[in-house]
């Protein structure tokens, strides 16, 4: 589309601006990255009254241009970096109207950058329910600046905001804010002088910012690094003094135009809420009810939607047989891609979920209460109290989870959280260990009330945790933090959920994931298809002509030779071949070379073991009949010791491979997407499966 | 008397810092000497604590608290 003009939309976290993003752009949005860091980028455009093309950019929310996190970086490079092409021709700065303090300090920042600006004064319906009284054009007068009050969630004043976008100046008028110069006078007048800028507070922030900054080389870098040292200039004093001095600004501006009620009402509202939701006991079980609540929904909700979902592509791959000629093209496109695919989208569901119910604990302001009470209880493991949510969604799938940790703005946290989530029990290992205990645990009650195969399940569940936890401890010990871990947090009002956003996020992180965590599966599965339906030499050819022999056509049904035929191709395949390989290695856990194979191929995802199972011992129908995999699994004996295949032992050997072994191509490639590093997926990939295969030893050798 | 000290319901005023990296971060959101500052609520285990600073409210742990001198 057409740009006109370009406007950055900047602003506090909690400030509306993302449902003021939504409301502008409709769903004429895109999502990206913005180049080299895993920071979301989100653009659209917006038609102005006079018929020009607006291009929005929803810069990520913050307190100051001082970043923090990774996130936080993005503004002042977008802002001030002259090169970049996103570089705004206004700044649409939103003010809280209900804390305007805290707000305009960033406004003063940015203001002071000399990039046209507009207050977006937003909130203001909460601000006169609470009392607060502003004299908007007295406010405007001293800051220079056109300031719109607006509601954006009520979608009040965002008329008026198009129009006064509509209308800016191509040139900055704003008042100065502070007198930057006096921070740090000469070397301020050095920078300007020896970059050649015009702007005093953007050499100031190129002083403190020089180190992490990408737009600038590193020998001017280095210059600035040597004129610090010869003024003897301290970053920290100086942004504490600047601090200072944009506050004493803003509190003379606010005692002109505001007044505001001894205590808002807002306040006491959440206050009053707080004292429940926080409550030394009833916190703890609301918090409890709230997460037993969407772990449930995420499973039953799903199942139907994940059901069609599975069927459709069936459907698809059927007809696409029948359509076209039978040959390895069709089976490739077919079987490998379009079967990788729909390995892709069954998880739209469980995602869209997952981040629906995220999308409304963080917008109701609930979110920072359970970090607020988790804190103490994850630190001690070296986690967060916001790794609780990954945690737990970790339940459901691991994938949504790690896309979650965005929320974590300590870079080590972080990283501690995405490498131990996926030893979290997920729905993808539900069959398997349903499928497993079933055969070798006794379906019988002890104590009356407890059913001993749902306690090996629940069982499972436990163990999966409290693993998890010592692991994050481990991390702990080894990952050396970048930054000081901070709990310097906003609790925010309590608010009703904007649907809108809701809506929004879970079609943006359905899509995400659909785009860049598809690209790697799809490929892993046309892999994994290559290698179980080709095999070396002329195996295959032989298999057919001794099944085309009369002995076995008279003798079997045809769809009993099929299954035959099916099985030793399966065998004599590069995955089967690849079984008899690792067979050595995985017999000390008590595996066999079909176990083998499944292995191998449930790589792509865990689920594929149930299927692969199925094949290899050859059942009828669909892979979704448990039944006749679990008695033809039950039968199955070891031809040399004549024993049964799938003893206690081999069985819990098998849940513990599957309880740690990253089996699972969604998790690496989003933990790749996630970290943007090869690194940290291969890291993980690694431990867990060092770990997968130490637990299944103990177990196979503990239980034999 | 250090934040960390100030009893859930007191009310005190910031005085001074004795971290200069924490303080930068504190001043930002709104923290500055002068501020009257009350603790709202204390956390379930006992930490991090809530107060209201600046008109609203702002969650930080203990130690983190231990760096704000009162008058």
């Amino acid at each position: 589309m057409k740009t006109d003009l370009r406007v950055a939309l900047v602003g506090n976290p909690n400030t509306g601006k993302s449902t003021l993003f939504n409301t502008l752009t409709g769903l004429n949005q895109k999502i990206g990255n913005f180049p080299g860091v895993t920071v979301d980028k989100k653009t659209g455009y917006c038609q102005l009254p006079d018929g020009r093309n607006a291009q929005i950019i929803d810069l990520p929310g913050t307190y100051s241009l001082y970043p923090k996190s990774q996130d936080e970086s993005i503004v002042f490079s977008i802002l001030a970096d002259k090169a970049n092409p996103l570089r705004p021709d206004l700044v649409v700065v939103i003010l809280d109207a209900t804390n305007l303090k805290r707000n305009l300090l960033l406004y003063t920042q940015v203001a002071d950058l000399k990039i046209p600006v507009i207050i977006a004064l937003n909130m203001m319906d909460l601000a006169k329910k609470s009392g607060i009284s502003i004299d908007i054009d007295l406010f405007s007068k001293k800051l220079g600046v056109p300031v719109v009050p607006m509601s954006a969630r009520r979608l009040d004043g965002i008329d008026k905001l198009k129009t006064a976008i509509s209308f800016a100046n191509s040139i900055a008028l704003q008042e100065e804010s502070i007198d930057v110069e006096t921070i740090a006078p000469q070397l301020i007048g050095q920078i300007t002088k020896e970059f050649k800028l015009d702007n005093p507070y953007y050499a100031l922030q190129l002083a403190h910012q020089h180190e992490t900054i990408k737009f600038i080389s590193p020998a001017e870098s280095d210059r600035i690094e040597a004129l610090e040292q010869e003024f003897s200039f301290h970053s920290q004093k100086a942004q504490a003094s600047e601090t200072i001095a944009r506050y004493n600004f803003i509190n003379d501006l606010l005692y002109d135009t505001v007044k505001v009620p001894e205590t808002a009402q807002e306040q006491t509202v959440s206050n009053r809420i707080d004292k429940v939701l926080t409550h030394k006991v009833f916190g703890f079980i609301i918090f409890f009810g709230v997460l037993l609540f969407m772990f449930q929904s995420i499973f039953s909700w799903s199942a139907y939607p994940m059901e069609l979902i599975a069927d459709a592509f069936v459907w698809v791959q059927s007809h696409l047989h029948q359509i076209l000629p039978a040959g390895p093209l069709t089976g490739l496109f077919v079987d490998g891609v379009i079967g990788g695919l729909s390995g892709v989208m069954v998880f739209i569901p469980q995602i869209a979920i997952l981040f629906a119910f995220i999308s409304i604990l963080e917008d109701t302001g609930y979110m920072s209460r359970v970090t607020f009470m988790m804190d103490k209880l994850m630190r001690k493991v070296g986690l967060n109290g916001k790794s609780v949510v990954p945690l737990i969604g970790g339940f459901a799938c691991a994938v949504p989870s790690i896309m979650s940790t965005r929320t974590i703005e300590n870079w080590k946290d972080r990283m501690i959280t995405i490498m131990v989530t996926p030893l979290v029990t997920c729905s993808a290992r539900l069959p398997i260990y349903t499928l497993l205990i079933a055969l070798v645990v006794p379906n019988r009650n002890v104590w009356w009330l407890f059913n001993m195969q749902g306690l090996a399940l629940t069982g499972m569940y436990v163990f999966s945790l409290i693993s998890a936890v010592i692991c994050a401890f481990v991390f702990k010990l080894i990952l050396k933090g970048r930054e000081r871990g901070y709990f310097i947090m906003e609790l925010p009002v309590y608010r009703m959920p904007r649907w809108n956003n809701v809506a929004y996020s879970m079609y943006e992180r359905s899509k995400a994931f659909v785009l860049q965590a598809g690209k790697v599966i799809i490929a892993i599965s046309v892999i994994l298809w290559v290698l179980a339906s080709y095999g070396p030499g002329d195996r295959f050819k032989q298999i057919e002509q001794k099944y085309s022999r009369p002995q076995y056509l008279q003798k079997l049904k045809p769809d009993e030779l099929k299954r035959a035929i099916n099985s030793e191709k399966l065998e004599n395949s590069y995955a089967g071949v690849l079984g008899h390989a690792i067979e050595p290695a995985i017999k000390p856990l008590g595996f066999d070379w079909k176990i083998g194979i499944a292995l191998i191929t449930s790589f792509a995802a865990r689920e594929v073991f149930v299927g692969t199972m199925a094949t290899i011992y050859s059942v009828e129908g669909s892979a979704e009949k448990m039944e006749s995999v679990q008695q033809k699994m039950k039968t199955a004996t070891n031809p040399e010791t004549g024993r049964p295949v799938f003893s206690l032992a081999v069985a819990f050997s098998l849940m513990m491979f599957y309880a740690f072994a990253m089996q699972c191509a969604s998790t690496v490639a989003v933990v790749y997407r996630e970290t943007k590093n090869w690194k940290w997926p291969a890291i993980q990939f690694a431990y867990m499966t060092v770990l997968a295969y130490a637990a299944s030893f103990l177990a196979y050798h503990l239980l034999k | 008397m250090t934040l960390s000290e100030l009893k859930q319901g007191a009310i005190g005023i910031v005085k001074e810092f004795t971290d200069l990296e924490m303080s930068v971060k504190l001043m930002e959101m709104g923290c500055l000497p002068g501020e009257v500052i009350t603790v709202a609520r204390v956390a379930p285990l006992g930490d991090p604590i809530a107060v209201n600073v600046a008109g609203y409210q702002l969650s930080l742990r203990k130690f983190e608290a231990s760096t704000i001198i009162l008058q």
